[in-house]
């Protein structure tokens, strides 16, 4: 800029990004932690006392709840990512692993709820599985008494969670592995006679991890306060800590929010806990990794468990696929019931009934999404260009702070924030609503983008900047085009995140901004899977483009200077 | 200087204004005035496709005749819109709320008319209120037994019935007590939505008025009866019932779609509705074989009213009103009461329409599968909303949590 230096702003990234995400929490947190201790004026609630923590404890179901929220949150994290590396240590760097990431990868646009209603359709004892071996292989005229979805134990509430979460954790890993020199360094342990996943596993993914780490927590976090899940698949004598928290919520005894307010509490501390016994079980892994290379076993014979991981892969690709197409099969079905494979008669009806009101949804949530993710990229990028240019590398404790929104359970801090806005007077507004997704989404793209960001190799910046550019020029000409696939990634992340928000939307946007995901949520309460499927593939389609784009537009912008996003 | 002082005068007025210009409903005129031009936000549950046609098809006939515009804000559960009320109130916003119409009885309306979140008293005084009898009907003014006081319209009726699959059930049960001995000889067959549930509750309910000797006491609130002796008889049933239920008692549906999920993918054969015309909409919405068929219990089954009310600081009152009336109308009444469209029972009092009007109702197709007014038999009124928070809370105690 000729004459006038322009005030360099970006050192302010940071704070303006802190602001943003943590004024709306600590005000959400304020909402919550005073009626927990008895303090809501509005309902009459002035003095502070402890009544409605004795209130809670004294609920039957607490013990019950509590432990199925634990159990289910670290079981289902656990096993995610045990099969993410397992995936990974098998095949990575094969062409078999490219055909995974392939079937896997749209798995992730896949929201929460429609993988739930598409699983539960296909093991439930009237599901497609069972109408497919009926009657000729089973003899049942009629479908068998038995408890699969909703079981005490929670088994196939972490069997939804897993199949949403690997793909995450998968596309999370694909992302970072960019940065680990994972094909040498598995073939160095190779020649050392240690076998493919033995190698893998002792050699790339403690350097993987701490790369992940965060992105694992966060699905520890979400496995142990999801809602929409918990409600399709989960048990109900008694459900999670966080369903039974939104049920007294939604309660007209309106001094039931109190007691759902110290249960939002409590689900906090849980998640805490949570994050601790994770934590510990880091330690105690990492010290049998290394007893293990100490004792020096080379575990070369690993081919079962090669096939294994592939098995694992293929089937969680089938139930979701299966799930969605037995949803697409539902929104065009007229009459089907037991034990028939396929409905008897096929109709349009039921997608000619949404006709309008779906385009225009779908437009306002594409809308929403984008801006919302479009400002939440320019922070992180703000953010992460400041860090290295100035030196502004958070400490680990302001990282966490980038975690509240997703560690504090939603239900709860999001009425707290619901009471702010509406002081203030911005509800109702789509402008509103884009604010709330931020504070959601914006987390996701750091996540996704900030490891990639730092492990690039600074000597290239050096190399450009020895030839003449500017920091300006070496972030536009050289990082990020190295770094697009990440960057599109964590787009692709944020805008799924920003579509799949069912509470921002309708707390903040007090039921006159729609969406996809409201619409899907309300219609889900009437149970017709037929409108269930019509909402759920709208709502996969969506994301489902995003994540293209950013799978297909690297490989196609760059097609001839592939070595510009090697990945080691 | 002086237009700043415009501007805070204009600011004090606008802040006074409302508390001030709420719309009268006695001058009938003067509210059509102010409606017109008005956007109503009208937040109704959203589950149900019929319903929600229906609502659309209101909304074109009031921005025709009365120039609101409706606009349908889909709940998953009317207590969002309570609790959105609670919020506005907590951060102080006393007028030009983001909600004027909300559909709401019994508990939730409980609530708000406790906590002093409803404008009113207007709803007897809109023109269509004189199509209606109270006296005939006094589920239109006591709302779970809470006195109405005209802080809500009546705009659709609800009965209890079963629905069954008549090509599996030959005699399906006709008492509470003869259910326990179905589900006995067909284990795995019959099931509640889960308490809290209203539909599960009111299944509790209506179980309990038929096994209780004396109802009074169900009819005054909670604190005021002998509770644990008045449900044991309940406990003693509901026990006996659970081995017999789908899923043994282990899983409940959470809710009546959920059920009537499960009564179409033929894992149940019977289950409890609150909307008589439900299994009619089903079977035309291919979600239930043309098979099914509506019954009711020998001795009267639970009837209630939905309603429309108004919160206190809605922005739009005048609009909400000029909707709720539009809703009581003939004309809106007996579409509704179309089996093609709602199949609900109507509020309205046929010896106060004229005869003309009162023929069209006569003259309407209910559908295959729901029953003629005279064949619902008795409506049994609600007991006091504590009641239902009580058991439901009990229920949860003791069958809620696994053992």
């Amino acid at each position: 800029m000729p004459g006038r230096r322009r005030p360099d702003l970006l050192p302010l990234a940071p704070w303006l990004t802190l602001a943003v995400l943590l004024l709306p929490v600590g005000a959400g947190l304020a909402g919550v932690i005073a009626p927990a201790f008895g303090w809501f004026p509005a309902l009459g609630g002035v003095t502070v006392s402890l009544a409605h923590w004795q209130a809670l404890l004294d609920w039957p179901g607490l013990p019950d709840a509590v432990w199925l929220s634990l159990v289910t949150g670290l079981g289902a994290t656990a096993v995610s990512l045990a099969v993410t590396v397992m995936i990974c240590a098998a095949w990575q760097g094969t062409r078999a692993f490219a055909v995974i990431e392939r079937a896997l990868s749209p798995l992730l646009s896949v929201p929460h709820a429609a993988a739930a209603f598409g699983l539960a359709f296909l093991i439930a004892p009237s599901g497609w599985i069972a109408r497919g071996l009926s009657p000729w292989a089973t003899g049942w005229a009629q479908p068998p008494d038995i408890l699969i979805t909703q079981d005490p134990l929670g088994l196939s509430l972490m069997a939804g969670l897993v199949v949403k979460e690997v793909p995450f954790l998968l596309l999370m890993t694909l992302a970072a592995l960019g940065q680990v020199p994972a094909r040498r360094s598995v073939l160095l342990a190779q020649t050392m006679g240690y076998g493919r996943m033995a190698g893998w596993i002792l050699t790339v993914f403690p350097r993987l991890y701490a790369q992940i780490r965060l992105p694992v927590y966060a699905v520890l976090a979400y496995s142990c306060s999801v809602i929409d899940v918990a409600l399709i698949l989960g048990p109900t004598r008694p459900s999670t800590l966080a369903v039974q928290v939104l049920d007294w919520l939604s309660d007209p005894d309106l001094s039931l929010r109190f007691q759902a307010a110290a249960g939002a509490v409590l689900q906090l501390g849980l998640i805490l806990a949570v994050l601790a016994i994770w934590r510990l079980g880091e330690h105690l892994v990492a010290r049998a990794g290394c007893a293990c290379i100490r004792r020096g076993h080379r575990m070369a014979r690993d081919g079962v468990m090669r096939a294994m991981a592939m098995g694992l892969a293929l089937v969680m690709a089938l139930a979701v696929g299966l799930g969605i197409l037995g949803l697409a099969v539902w929104s065009v079905a007229g009459f089907w019931t037991f034990p028939d494979v396929l409905p008897d008669q096929f109709t349009w009806r039921n997608w000619a009934r949404q006709g309008d009101g779906l385009a225009r949804i779908a437009v306002e949530t594409a809308v929403i999404g984008a801006v919302a993710t479009g400002i939440s990229l320019a922070l992180t990028v703000a953010c992460l260009e400041a860090e290295y240019r100035h030196g502004l590398r958070p400490s680990t404790r302001a990282l966490w702070l980038l975690y509240l929104p997703l560690i504090v359970p939603q239900a709860t801090f999001l009425i707290g924030l619901q009471t702010l806005a509406i002081g203030t007077g911005w509800t109702g507004a789509r402008g509103a609503v884009i604010a709330a997704h931020v504070i959601f989404v914006l987390p996701y793209v750091f996540l996704s983008l900030s490891d990639p960001w730092r492990a690039w190799d600074a000597r290239q910046g050096l190399v450009a900047a020895s030839l003449g550019a500017g920091a300006e020029r070496i972030l536009w000409r050289v990082r990020l085009p190295m770094l697009l696939r990440p960057v599109l990634v964590a787009a692709a992340v944020g805008f799924a995140v920003s579509v799949g928000q069912y509470l921002p939307t309708l707390l903040i946007g007090m039921g006159r901004v729609s969406t996809l995901t409201t619409e899907a949520v309300a219609l889900s309460s009437g149970g017709d899977r037929r409108l269930i499927g019509v909402y759920a593939l709208s709502q996969t389609v969506m994301p489902l483009v995003g994540f293209a784009l950013a799978l297909a537009l690297p490989a196609l912008l760059y097609r001839n200077r592939r070595g510009v996003l090697d990945r080691g | 200087m002086f237009a700043r002082l415009t501007a805070i005068l204009a600011l004090v007025a606008g802040l006074a204004m409302p508390a001030l210009a709420d719309p009268d409903p006695k001058d009938w005129e003067a509210v059509l005035e102010e409606a017109k031009g008005q956007t109503v936000y009208w937040n109704a549950w959203g589950g149900d496709p019929r319903t929600n046609d229906y609502i659309a098809w209101a909304g074109e006939q009031v921005k025709e005749r009365f120039g609101v515009t409706l606009e349908h804000v889909k709940l998953s559960d009317t207590a969002t819109a309570v609790s959105t009320v609670v919020s506005e109130k907590a951060a102080g916003q006393m007028a030009e709320g983001s909600i004027d119409l909300i559909w709401i009885n019994g508990a939730n309306f409980a609530a708000m008319k406790e906590n002093g979140l409803l404008f009113g008293p207007w709803s007897e005084d809109i023109p269509n209120w004189a199509l209606v009898d109270p006296v005939a009907n006094p589920a239109l003014v006591q709302d779970f037994t809470v006195p109405v006081e005209g802080l809500e319209a009546p705009w659709s009726m609800a009965r209890v019935v079963f629905y069954y699959d008549s090509a599996r059930v030959d005699a399906p049960p006709r008492t509470m007590l003869e259910f326990l001995d179905w589900t006995q000889a067909n284990p795995g067959r019959f099931t509640y939505p889960q308490p809290p549930d209203f539909l599960g509750t009111t299944f509790l309910k209506q179980a309990l008025l038929e096994l209780v000797t004396d109802r009074d006491p169900l009819y005054a609130p909670v604190e005021e009866g002998d509770y644990d002796a008045v449900t044991a008889p309940l406990w003693d049933y509901i026990a006996a019932l659970t081995p017999g239920l789908w899923r043994e008692g282990k899983a409940y549906p959470q809710n009546g779609p959920a059920q009537r999920q499960l009564m179409a993918d033929g894992e149940i054969d019977i289950a409890i509705s609150f909307s008589p015309g439900e299994a009619s909409a089903a079977i035309a919405n291919f979600e239930l074989p043309d098979t099914v068929r509506s019954m009711v219990l020998d001795g009267g089954t639970i009837g209630n009213a939905s309603f429309l009310a108004i919160p206190f600081n809605a922005n739009a009152k005048a609009g909400a009103m000029v909707v709720a009336n539009y809703l009581m109308s003939v004309e809106a009444q007996l579409h509704k009461q179309d089996a093609s469209v709602m199949g609900t029972p109507t509020v309205l009092a046929m010896e106060r329409l004229s005869p003309e009007d009162a023929a069209k109702f006569a003259a309407l197709d209910l559908g295959v599968a729901t029953l003629s007014p005279a064949d619902l038999g008795p409506a049994l009124p609600e007991p006091h909303p504590s009641w239902m928070q009580r058991i439901a809370a009990d229920w949860e105690a003791r069958f809620g949590v696994s053992k």
